[in-house]
């Protein structure tokens, strides 16, 4: 058991990046998920098939082949993604503004992943939201951008809260598919270094890794059992 | 749903039409414009579309397309049986996780009477032991990422000196992530149905097992199908991970084809279309499925103008139609 406390650091380390990608990718797939929601439901119908095609396309594929594009097709693009490089931000988040491209890319793949299950989260709320209350802000004489802001979204706000967590905990998971991409140091790839490189012990390293990703995962899931529940009295 | 988007807006008249159509044809004219500056031409610069890079996936007569799709029908091969051996072990043990946790939770509330009173107090004892230890373990592996799971799955076993091939370690790993989702699944689906129906199988004698096996089980999986269907697409789609542990799945197949070939993104979209296309078709499933489900729970809710049985069943058929 050794390995907990020797190497904590370590742990520690892997566990702050691991909620580096998490907090920045959650940001950018609310953010282009929320342009895709809108994307889908606005009345221009190329728009709203660009919005569908981006849907079932990120759906369905594995976020393991969504890697090896943002991974093979970014330098083929021309880019190293180095728009990432924002200057106040990689401060914080040291990552963002490496050499090597392996973090952006991998956090770009996360967010255009969970981008459409975002959408899918925010549209499922609207769809919630009974259509008299469209119907009489349309009545009103309303346009679709103002029926949308004062009246539908902040009703589906509230059916979307339990999917969209839903969602950002399947993105804390799939993180962890990042450290396999060659992101040095996060969680997952912790995991790999101290067992196979570094021979410590099986069980202790697996101990620390799985509590590094239970102490993101639970308390969020139980968070969200309780939103539940509470919606669930409330309707 | 069609009826839901529009629902924010009016039928359009004349004038809106008008409006809809020019902006149509500018965001469509603008996607074009960025596609191509932003997309085609980065990529034809770099030759991206030459024939040599394309060739060995599309053109039948190359001399390696033959050897290529050989390799790559290797690995979908592979990809279908990791697959179907997980969610058929993931659907059982899932259930039996499901079956179990129900009824450690009726055993817990069980005063067993008629035992002697340390010996029932040992039982009852035992039994939240259990309930807590399942509860755990169901929190744990749901909340461990499955590249995690399967990870410690093909590094543990050795450790403790058995070894499989690797396929057995991508379905383990597989297996106890999704029977424990599936086992959730089913489980809320049966603490959903109404009481009256685990009352109503107690009233006519049946016991505990009986009446889950025999009531709630098939009602839970006919309310919770979708979601089931939905869950296979995540197992498709989990597989892919199996490249991790090196097993020789479709996308493991098209890393060792881009070795030899050297055309990443050319492979990667045929992988890609591959999967969205078989994946796609099963969200479809799964929506027709749901929309059957809600179709017939209607008609069922409504006992008073219950059409007769024919036509309810053409009504039934008539929900086949396009979704």
């Amino acid at each position: 058991m050794n390995v907990l406390i020797d190497k904590f650091d370590v742990f520690a380390g892997g566990f702050w990046l691991t909620l580096q990608i998490c907090l920045l990718a959650a940001i950018g797939a609310l953010l282009l998920g929320a342009v895709v929601a809108v994307l889908r439901i606005s009345p221009v119908p190329p728009l709203r098939a660009v919005g569908t095609a981006y849907v079932n396309i990120f759906r369905n594929m594995p976020l393991t082949v969504v890697m090896f594009f943002a991974a093979f097709g970014l330098p083929a693009l021309g880019s190293n993604a180095d728009f990432l490089r924002l200057p106040g931000l990689d401060a914080v988040f040291n990552r963002l503004g490496t050499d090597l491209p392996y973090f952006r890319f991998a956090l770009i793949a996360l967010v255009l992943y969970t981008a459409a299950f975002v959408c899918e989260a925010l549209r499922s709320g609207v769809n919630a939201v009974p259509p008299g209350q469209a119907e009489a802000a349309r009545s009103l004489g309303l346009t679709f951008s103002q029926n949308l802001r004062h009246v539908v979204l902040p009703q589906s706000w509230k059916a979307s809260v339990v999917p969209l967590g839903s969602v950002i905990i399947a993105m804390i998971k799939n993180s962890a598919l990042a450290g396999f991409f060659g992101v040095v140091g996060d969680l997952a790839q912790t995991a790999d270094q101290l067992t196979s490189a570094e021979g410590f012990a099986f069980v202790p390293v697996a101990i620390g890794i799985s509590i590094g990703y239970l102490i993101m995962t639970v308390p969020l899931g139980a968070l969200l059992d309780r939103i539940e529940k509470r919606q669930a009295v409330a309707r | 749903m069609s009826r839901q988007t529009s629902v924010l807006y009016d039928v359009p008249g004349p004038r809106q039409r008008r409006i809809t159509l020019v902006s149509s044809v500018a965001a469509t004219l603008l996607l074009l414009v960025g596609a191509y500056f932003l997309i085609y031409r980065p990529l034809d610069d770099k030759g991206q579309f030459s024939m040599e890079l394309w060739g060995p996936l599309i053109d039948p007569s190359n001399e390696n397309f033959s050897q290529v799709w050989d390799r790559l029908g290797l690995g979908l091969k592979n990809t279908l049986i990791a697959a179907v051996l997980a969610i058929v072990s993931s659907l059982v043990v899932g259930t039996l996780l499901a079956v179990l946790r129900i009824q450690l939770k009726s055993l817990t509330r069980r005063r067993f009477v008629g035992f002697a009173t340390p010996l029932a107090y040992l039982l009852r004892g035992l039994s939240v032991l259990l309930s807590a230890v399942t509860r755990v373990c169901v929190e744990v592996f749901r909340g461990l990422p499955v590249v995690i799971t399967i990870f410690f799955v093909a590094r543990g076993f050795p450790e403790f000196g058995v070894s499989f091939d690797t396929l057995w370690y991508l379905v383990i790993g597989l297996t106890i992530y999704n029977s424990v989702v599936i086992g959730e699944i089913l489980r809320s689906g049966m603490e959903g149905l109404p009481g009256g129906q685990a009352e109503a199988a107690a009233a006519i004698g049946l016991s505990p097992l009986q009446s889950t096996r025999m009531i709630l089980l098939p009602q839970a999986f006919r309310i919770m199908l979708p979601a089931l269907i939905s869950q296979l697409v995540v197992v498709l789609k989990d597989t892919s991970l199996g490249f991790i542990i090196s097993y020789e799945e479709t996308l493991n197949i098209g890393k060792q084809v881009i070795g030899v070939l050297e055309n990443p993104i050319q492979v990667y979209v045929v992988i890609a279309v591959l999967f969205i296309a078989v994946n796609y078709s099963l969200s479809k499933l799964a929506q027709y499925v749901q929309h059957r489900l809600s179709r017939g729970r209607k008609t069922a809710g409504t006992p008073a103008q219950n059409p007769p049985p024919a036509a309810l069943m053409s009504q039934a058929e008539g929900a086949g139609g396009p979704i």
